[in-house]
């Protein structure tokens, strides 16, 4: 089962306003050579496509971990407002 | 809502959050719980396994309650070691946990949230959801409210951050910092659905019943973690968690672990003919002891994930996130009789802890993680190790079984060594 299909079991509200931020776009181009948000992130919200970092935050099941596992500080996730985001039906 | 005051905010409606709403409400406090999820459990993740005593302190008899959203009482505890393909199964059944209260439980985190939420609103708590907290609210130096994502403020004697393993509440009000990679497991699960006779059949459970699996050694691919496999009513729970700073270490993408793990040739036949229903993933806090934020300051309170309230080892956390509930409960009720909510008062929440069980087990784990993963062999050699033996001890083919034993003996001598073996397991003489 591919991880496309498994976030298409899920229900989201999206907000149309991004809550999570790439605070540099320098660290991710210039120094960061592992890039561990592309890997340890359970839904691939961060893929690196060309020179850059695309964040899908539509797709964020909100774990929290691409916080952590940032070498640099560099990614702000917010939790979405109030009621937006991921839906779970069992948890 | 906004000039409104009441005698306690509490944010997030989980186990931690509801059991102080209840306890407070109870004792006739004004109490706000804000819940930024649609509804109670809309981001909250567990296992799920839920033991019995805390809860019922706090409901009495909840078992009894035909609403009550609970899944099957457990009868059967099995631990599995696994190599690639094969497993040793180590396990416990008794009858004597049929009886009530039962032991534990298994539960479905969303309706349980649901259901016990809903006991808060019985109580006289005002639950209130869809609402992120964007901020706390200061005055001479104490929290005195909270601030909504929408612009609301809303004041309080006290606030109850009860908001998880990432509390926003706890970092804004300054008690905690970000939490480290190596303080926290990630865990992603999936919702199997299977009918309710088959899972009887295939765990060998009479009706009602159920059954708990935990998986160690190759499944975690390396990392430091377990998997687990939980009989609810009409759906299993197969998960995986490991830790986060692991995660980094071998770039495992977490959901392609789950999915080797569901191909595991031992899983692959206990989860045979299921369909998946749900996805999903959650961090938990595993820095223990260590990790414990202070407890409490002017008109704050931290109970629950938020502040590492946790045992990994004994896979215990909402139990222990209701006790704590309650207990932040009880200490506000006391400071609101004092007319005190400072942090010399609310002090009491700390003093209520240490009589429980939750510091006392924190304090006897607080190394647990740090002495498992000076033995990294635990992971890479042991498992294997152990299933290679029972392979050879129970294959019957004409060699004499002194000569089975000799191999054995021999491949622990190559692998790891008899001294070496006797070290390990006097290290972990604690570990449980």
């Amino acid at each position: 089962m591919s991880l496309e299909d498994k976030l298409g079991l899920l229900t989201y509200k999206s907000d149309t306003q991004a809550h999570i931020h790439i605070v540099s776009p320098k660290p991710c181009i210039e120094i960061c050579k592992d890039k561990p948000c592309t890997t340890a992130c359970p839904a691939d919200v961060y893929r690196w496509e060309g020179d850059k970092i695309i964040v899908s935050y539509e797709n964020c099941i909100e774990c929290g971990a691409c916080r952590m596992v940032c070498p640099f500080d560099n990614i702000a996730c917010h939790w979405p407002r109030g009621g937006f985001g991921v839906k779970y039906r069992f948890g | 809502m906004a000039d409104e005051k009441v005698n306690c905010i509490v944010v997030g409606a989980g186990p931690a959050g509801v059991s102080a709403a209840i306890t407070m409400a109870r004792a006739g406090l004004s109490v706000v719980v804000l819940e930024r999820g649609e509804y109670p459990g809309a981001k909250n993740v567990q296992g799920a396994i839920l033991y019995t005593q805390m809860l019922h302190e706090i409901i009495p008899n909840f078992w009894k309650d035909p609403k009550a959203a609970i899944e099957r009482p457990v009868t059967e505890q099995r631990l599995w070691v696994m190599s690639d393909d094969s497993a040793i199964q180590l396990g416990f059944k008794s009858d004597r946990w049929l009886k009530e209260p039962h032991n534990c439980y298994t539960i479905v985190r969303v309706p349980f949230d649901q259901w016990y939420a809903k006991k808060a609103e019985e109580a006289g708590a005002t639950l209130v959801c869809g609402m992120t907290v964007s901020d706390v609210i200061r005055a001479n130096g104490r929290i005195v409210g909270v601030k909504t994502h929408d612009g609301e403020q809303l004041l309080a004697d006290c606030v109850i951050a009860a908001d998880g393993v990432n509390s926003m509440v706890a970092q804004m009000a300054g008690l905690r910092k970000e939490l480290r990679s190596d303080e926290v497991a990630l865990g992603v699960k999936e919702i199997l659905a299977m009918p309710r006779e088959k899972i009887e059949d295939r765990f060998c459970l009479e009706r009602g019943e159920g059954a708990t699996n935990e998986m160690l050694g190759k499944v975690t691919q390396g990392m430091l973690g377990y998997a687990f496999l939980y009989t609810n009513k009409e759906t299993l729970s197969l998960g995986i968690g490991c830790k986060l700073s692991d995660f980094q270490r071998t770039r495992v993408k977490p959901y392609e672990l789950l999915e080797a793990l569901k191909n595991h040739p031992i899983v692959r036949r206990l989860i045979a003919g299921s369909s998946s229903l749900e996805y999903s993933a959650h961090l938990i806090p595993e820095g223990g002891y260590h990790s414990m934020p202070p407890l409490y300051a002017d008109g704050i309170l931290i109970a629950g994930d938020a502040a590492q309230m946790i045992n990994p080892t004994h896979r215990e956390g909402s139990n222990l996130a209701m006790t704590a509930g309650k207990l932040a409960g009880e200490t506000v009720i006391e400071a609101k009789r004092r007319g005190d909510f400072s942090a010399r008062t609310l002090s009491l929440f700390r003093k209520k802890l240490e009589a429980t069980y939750i510091i006392k087990d924190l304090e006897d784990h607080k190394d647990v993680e740090e002495k498992v993963q000076k033995i990294p062999e635990l992971i890479s050699v042991y498992p294997d190790l152990l299933c290679e033996a029972a392979y050879e001890y129970f294959t019957v083919d004409g060699l004499p079984k002194r000569d089975h034993q000799r191999r054995i003996i021999a491949r622990i001598r190559r692998q790891r060594g008899m001294f070496q073996l006797l070290k390990d397991a006097f290290r972990l003489r604690k570990v449980i």
